[in-house]
């Protein structure tokens, strides 16, 4: 940076419009929606706005579909662009596609929940297209201020979202619960980005490896804090143990299908640039940040699972899991390998639908004013609702690890990760910790399918967006479950190159 | 369609028979979960046709199975994950067959025989896909496919128990679900382990049974730390003692049906695993832990007739008597001679008939009598002879009494462990005289006697329900009488793993001469003992 301000002109980077395109599509979509319910006289109905929303999302997968051939085309191959800032790589392709798929399935749970609860939610849906705009810029950056940058996009979005739903005080404590943590966690990571750059001069993802793999560091305290507070900044976005406080109350107080996205998004971005710091930029340094990764996952594996086994409130129960999940994506990132990295980038995919189908089930059950979410909500639901039911357990085995479905590939991936790379303790852990997860996920499917429904249990409706978001959920699920190659293939093929920039 | 019976087969233009079997069912669940449930007549047809053509399979494979061939038959393979080395690899020889006949009988046979008490369409359902778990466990030839069918099976279970159940139903499905995952928790770990130990030296990494089997690469300490982690899941599923509690419960408040398939199948899961995925992979870890797991065995031999001896449940008695059973089966297995191995698998087929029979008839009796306390049972010969009857046969099987399937199979076992185990097998022994005590105690308490005013009003067997103990009858007798067709296709399989651990370890398995005179296949003449 100093260079740059020593210069008397100013030289613009040459900017790679193509690298930056599915960025570009989801602003203009964000702001499209906005403006469209700002400008016009009559608001148009809701439908425009969701729809708007899933185009933006769909045109956005496809120009990640054009990067990806870029990518993969042998004479191209990946790239660093504008002066260095940004990647393109199959690993940002890859959340290019990830990011606005949850936010397809978000926009379709945020439309049912908008209609049902009488709210206006054009706001919700550019937030949302926001906040993958700022996965994506996470997902790509090649420089920590520009991870930030993405960061703080997807964070302030969130935040929002989380405060929209006014009517429930909930909501408005969970809001503030968030914001001020999450403001917390960005001091941390702003910190840990400022010691490494203390530590080797540059806060360009590819000068720092370039210069730790040249250099011997006398002193290497500087960078040892700091990436210690980073993975603090990051371990709050990805809910690990010990930066987990938020979790529950945020997800138990927001809207459901917001809890649903802010788990998918913010934890599918958190690992995102925790695999592309510390994997990669940081990979010589492994021997370093692994025991700091593995103490992460041991206890949000242990206390993840064994916390939601008390709960009562399903909200607060997937919160726990979501603890516990992070750990099994920990457990991966823990093995410091491609295999580790693709490992990683499968759970996460995979995850994402799990966890927004449980929340777009509860999201149906919950009822107007979205207060039904205990255990005894449920009560009887395959009685009442069995297609519902199922699908809902479908997803809850699949968090289990039942085979066949996408939930086990990704534990199996995550612990041959771990064996390849001889972290036998923790696999075991892992596993162990699998089978107390797997009580509470039992114990909501008891109360589904093996008690009988209260008699003055309220209707319960499941419009047709929430229908094909959890029916996309559970596809995704059974599908990759069953032929997993094509998956496993796509997170191979992402795991991240870092490329220095051509020189200006 | 002619089929070669061929070891590596691959790519083969043979139509994949076994493949066939196990996704069968499967589409037969899929396709009941889109019928309407309130065509409950309609549905059970559907379930039961589908059932009987992968049982019709079976009974295929095994008039089509090549009897001398030591090998895997009938095998067919194909790419699944192809990043991570597995494959869909089935195949079946002469330890799985007869495991697989039962499983392609039992089925079709419980849907028929037992008619839920609710929700039809869900039952069928989860029965036929538990059918495809238990067949793809039985044909798997690939660490990873086996483990997934092993774990598959768990759901339906668990939705059987909890859903048809009586009394504490969700306990005991929560701790039956648990309990197993655990086991298989640990198992994941070890298989992988395994996979990724013995992938070094450029040897690709893979899920294949054979080739793992063949690769015998593992340090000594490695691989007895891997086969205990198997060896745990596969306790727990048995179970091996101290590894049961979760059967009596399980048992008790299963439905018939899931009793019968509990019994019938699902615990030989564990058996069956020791076998392939113990001795099989682990030849050296199986010899320098037989003295325990004998040791075990025989425990869970004395351990089972005792409790069962105390219970006041008819069906946990029933369920206690399993624990007994299958430490048989482990003893014979771990005694590691031909004879001792062969008596196991027989064994396994022989107990999934008997205790399967003896848990359909505590069901009839149960739903005549809405109870299964022994107390309360009194003289039900009197108004209920051919129930009587039916049960005597069935239990004097499960007894072992010479001349019916029981006998053939124990007979074995013991032969078997003599010259290896001499003193465990005097110990097991023991267990086979406690059995006729319970079970004869037990008889006695319930059919002998003068009736009160409501067990006289017991109503005999049906004609339906003569016609569903018929076929359970037949087989009893037959085994007892002629298992030579049963013996002579388990027989080349079970020499072929005793010479595969022999040459991976020092150990010689002494030669079992049960006719010192016969001049060929000498295993096979102990019928004529009688």
């Amino acid at each position: 940076m100093s260079a740059v301000l020593a210069q008397t002109s100013f030289t613009a980077p040459e900017i790679d419009w193509w690298g930056v395109s599915p960025q570009i599509v989801l602003l203009s979509g964000a702001l499209t929606i906005l403006l469209l319910n700002a400008l016009l006289p009559v608001k148009p109905p809701a439908w425009v706005t969701t729809g708007l929303s899933i185009v933006t999302s769909i045109v956005t997968i496809v120009f990640a579909a054009i990067l990806w051939y870029d990518v993969r085309d042998p004479n191209e191959g990946p790239a660093s662009i504008i002066a260095g800032a940004l990647g393109v790589d199959g690993f940002s392709v890859f959340f290019m596609v990830l990011l606005p798929l949850i936010a397809i399935v978000g926009s379709l749970l945020i439309h049912d929940f908008a209609a049902r609860e009488g709210i206006q939610a054009p706001e919700l849906h550019a937030l949302l297209l926001s906040a993958a705009l700022g996965g994506i810029v996470m997902a790509q950056a090649n420089d920590l201020i520009v991870l930030f940058l993405g960061l703080e996009t997807l964070s302030l979005a969130l935040y929002v979202a989380a405060a929209m739903y006014l009517r429930k005080s909930e909501a408005q404590e969970a809001a503030v619960k968030y914001f001020v943590l999450g403001a917390f966690s960005s001091a941390f990571f702003l910190y840990g980005v400022a010691l490494i750059y203390g530590a080797t001069g540059s806060t360009n993802l590819v000068e720092i490896r370039d210069f730790l793999a040249g250099n011997v560091l006398g002193e290497n305290a500087l960078l040892l804090i700091g990436i210690g507070l980073l993975v603090v900044g990051l371990g709050f976005k990805v809910a690990a143990v010990p930066f987990h406080m938020w979790a529950p109350d945020v997800y138990q107080g927001a809207a459901t299908p917001v809890s649903g996205v802010m788990a998918a998004m913010a934890k599918a971005a958190g690992f995102a640039a925790i695999i592309r710091v510390l994997d990669e930029s940081l990979g010589i340094f492994s021997d370093d940040w692994t025991p700091l990764i593995w103490a992460l996952a041991a206890l949000s594996l242990v206390l993840g699972s064994t916390l939601a086994v008390v709960q009562s409130d399903v909200k607060r129960m997937l919160a726990y899991s979501s603890i516990a999940h992070a750990g099994y994506v920990l457990v991966a990132v823990e093995s410091a390998s491609d295999d580790g990295v693709t490992a990683a980038l499968f759970y996460v995919f995979t995850y994402s639908f799990l966890v927004l189908g449980s929340f777009g089930a509860v999201a149906a059950i919950s009822g107007r004013g979205d207060r039904a979410t205990t255990l005894d909500d449920l009560r009887g639901l395959s009685r009442r609702r069995p297609v519902l039911a199922m699908a809902f357990t479908v997803v809850l085995l699949a968090q289990a690890g039942v085979p066949f479905t996408s939930g086990f590939i990704g534990k199996f991936l995550a612990i041959r990760a771990a064996a390849e790379s001889g972290s036998w303790i923790l696999a075991i852990l892992a596993m162990v910790m699998a089978v107390v997860a797997t009580y509470f996920y039992l114990r909501i499917v008891v109360a589904m399918w093996l008690t009988d429904p209260d008699d003055d249990a309220a209707p319960i409706d499941v419009p047709i967006a929430n229908a094909v978001a959890l029916a996309g959920c559970v596809g995704v699920t059974v599908v990759v479950g069953i032929v997993p190659q094509f998956l496993i293939e796509f997170a191979r093929d992402a795991v991240p190159v870092l490329v220095s920039a051509p020189a200006l | 369609m002619s089929i070669s019976p061929l070891l590596a087969a691959g790519g083969e233009a043979t139509f994949p028979l076994l493949t066939t079997m196990v996704l069968v069912p499967a589409i037969g669940a899929l396709v009941i979960a889109l019928m309407p449930a309130a065509r409950t007549e309609v549905i059970r047809q559907v379930g039961v046709i589908f059932a009987a053509i992968s049982g019709a399979i079976s009974i295929y494979v095994l008039s089509q199975f090549e009897t001398s061939d030591a090998g895997f038959q009938f095998v067919s393979q194909r790419s699944w994950i192809a990043d991570l080395g597995i494959s869909w690899h089935v195949g079946i020889d002469g330890i799985s067959l007869f495991l697989v006949v039962l499983t392609g009988l039992l089925f079709p046979f419980v849907l028929v025989a037992i008619t839920p008490e609710h929700d039809e369409k869900a039952y069928t359902a989860w029965i036929l896909l538990l059918m495809s778990g238990c067949m793809g466990v039985f044909v798997a030839l690939d660490l990873f496919m086996f483990f997934v069918f092993f774990e598959i099976v768990l759901v339906p279970m668990y939705m059987l128990i909890g859903g048809w159940g009586h009394g504490r139903r969700v306990y005991a499905a929560t701790k039956f679900f648990l309990y197993t995952m655990l086991g298989s928790a640990l198992m994941l770990v070890a298989l992988l382990a395994l996979v990724f130990i013995s992938a070094r030296d450029g040897l690709p990494v893979t899920f294949d049974l054979l080739e793992l089997a063949e690769r015998q690469n593992l340090s000594v300490e490695t691989g007895r730390w891997l086969f205990a982690a198997f060896a745990i899941a596969f306790g727990i599923k048995v179970p091996i003692f101290p590894l049961h509690t979760w059967l009596p419960d399980a048992h008790t408040e299963a439905p018939t049906a899931g009793s019968v398939i509990l019994a019938g199948v699902m615990l030989k899961l564990g058996t069956y695993g020791l076998i392939r995925y113990g001795l099989f992979l682990f030849p050296e870890a199986s010899v320098w832990f037989a003295p325990a797991m004998v040791t075990l065995g025989v425990i869970g031999i004395i351990y089972g007739a005792v409790v069962a001896t105390m219970q006041t449940d008819l069906k946990r008695l029933v369920a206690y008597s399993s624990v007994a059973h299958l430490g048989f089966i482990v003893l014979g297995t771990f005694a590691l001679t031909s004879t001792g191995i062969q008596g196991g698998v027989l064994q396994m087929v022989n107990h999934g008939i008997s205790t399967g029979g003896l848990f359909l008839l505590v069901g009839m009796l149960y739903e005549r009598r809405h109870t299964r306390e022994i107390a309360k049972l009194r003289g039900i010969q009197k108004p209920a002879p051919i129930m009587a009857g039916v049960f005597t046969v069935v239990m004097l099987s499960s007894i072992g009494l010479p001349g019916l399937n029981g006998f053939v199979g124990e007979f074995m076992i013991l032969i078997g462990s003599f010259p290896t185990r001499r003193w465990w097998t005097v110990v097991a022994t023991v267990g086979v005289i406690l059995a006729a005590l319970y079970l004869l105690w037990a008889y006695q308490r319930v059919f002998h006697g003068e009736p009160d005013e409501e067990n006289a009003r017991t109503p005999d067997l049906t004609a339906g329900e003569m016609l569903v103990m018929a076929p359970v009858l037949a087989a009893i007798v037959f085994m007892g009488v002629y298992p030579k067709p049963v013996l002579e296709r388990i027989e080349p399989a079970v020499d072929r793993l005793v010479a595969h651990v022999e040459e991976f370890t020092d150990f010689e398995s002494p030669e079992v001469a049960v006719v010192p005179d016969a001049p060929v296949g000498e295993e096979h003449g102990e019928e004529g003992e009688e």
